[in-house]
């Protein structure tokens, strides 16, 4: 296990390149849900300020 | 008004492509998951130590097929980009704006990895190669596509402007791939070809080509997720994107009150 983490000596490069490969990705899938969840907030805060005013939607 | 223009013109209509991308996006993100965790194996545990570079070579199995992504998506931007601006078709300005951020992530991954293989290979992590210097190029390049798309209010003003950079960037995309060729480069030749043989081994050629695989397949499975948002954003006041917001709302009270 040791000799498979050490990688033949060059484990400090593979295993960040690795792990900046898993994160970045990562990232990349949990950006949109977020942003989903602004953008469909924003939609209901503009038709309750519409509901407010009184206007029909 | 042919059959094939008729379906193309449902597809693209933006609840109907909300939909569909919806459906597929969770299996796109399975499927690469999977495949990447069997490219994984074969790189780290299957395929044989390099005989100069010794472990090292391992950054290959995840270095190039994001630098292969980071061509593919600003084609694919491109693309779009060129369509939307000529035809003006709503949903190619979206997939041109949701494919910007992907290539930004792969670009990015390319250039950690790399210098983080260069170090122990060339001794150092940074050099103003060719090949090195044009992806950089390429990184900027999607970082000001994304800036410009978010500098401008209205939407549709924005994603066209910001197609206008992505098509005159193209111009990059054959630098990237022909530097090595052109250039008296430190980085090295293409190592896998299409045509001809390639310079590699089939116990360490099956993992690259797995995940270049897994990572195409991850591209649409986050294009059609951040397309949906984008679709969401663009058409906020219609009616069918307010069902959604409203639905979504529900669903989340229904989740709260059940616990």
């Amino acid at each position: 296990m040791a000799d498979f983490l050490s990688m033949g000596g060059y484990g400090a490069y593979l295993w960040p390149s690795y792990a900046v490969f898993v994160i970045v990705l990562a990232i990349d899938a949990l950006a949109p849900r977020w942003r989903r969840k602004r953008v469909l907030g924003e939609i209901r805060g503009r038709l309750k300020r519409r509901e407010a005013r009184g206007a029909t939607p | 008004m042919n059959r094939l223009t008729l379906w193309f013109h449902r597809i693209g209509s933006p609840p109907t492509f909300y939909r569909i991308a919806g459906a597929l996006a969770p299996w796109c993100f399975g499927v690469a998951i999977v495949l990447g965790a069997v490219a994984l194996y074969g790189g780290l545990v299957v395929a044989p130590r390099d005989y100069q570079q010794g472990d090292a070579y391992r950054i290959i199995f995840v270095h190039v097929p994001c630098a292969w992504m980071s061509l593919f998506a600003y084609i694919f931007l491109a693309v779009n980009a060129f369509i939307a601006l000529v035809w003006r078709i709503k949903l190619s300005e979206v997939l041109a704006m949701a494919s910007a951020p992907i290539g930004a992530a792969f670009t990015f991954i390319t250039l950690v990895s790399g210098s983080l293989w260069g170090k122990p290979m060339w001794g150092t992590y940074w050099t103003w190669d060719a090949r090195l210097t044009s992806e950089l190029v390429l990184l900027f390049l999607y970082l000001g596509v994304i800036g410009l798309h978010h500098a401008i209010e209205d939407r549709r003003q924005a994603a066209r402007a910001a197609s206008f950079l992505a098509l005159i960037g193209i111009v990059n995309v054959p630098i990237v791939h022909f530097s090595v060729n052109w250039w008296n480069t430190l980085h090295q030749g293409s190592t896998v070809r299409l045509m001809g043989e390639s310079h590699i081994t089939g116990d360490m050629v099956w993992p690259l080509l797995v995940m270049a695989l897994a990572t195409h397949i991850w591209f649409f499975g986050s294009l059609f997720a951040r397309a949906r948002v984008g679709l969401l954003e663009l058409e906020g006041g219609k009616d069918w994107a307010r069902e959604i917001a409203l639905a979504d709302v529900a669903r989340e009270t229904t989740v709260a009150a059940h616990g």
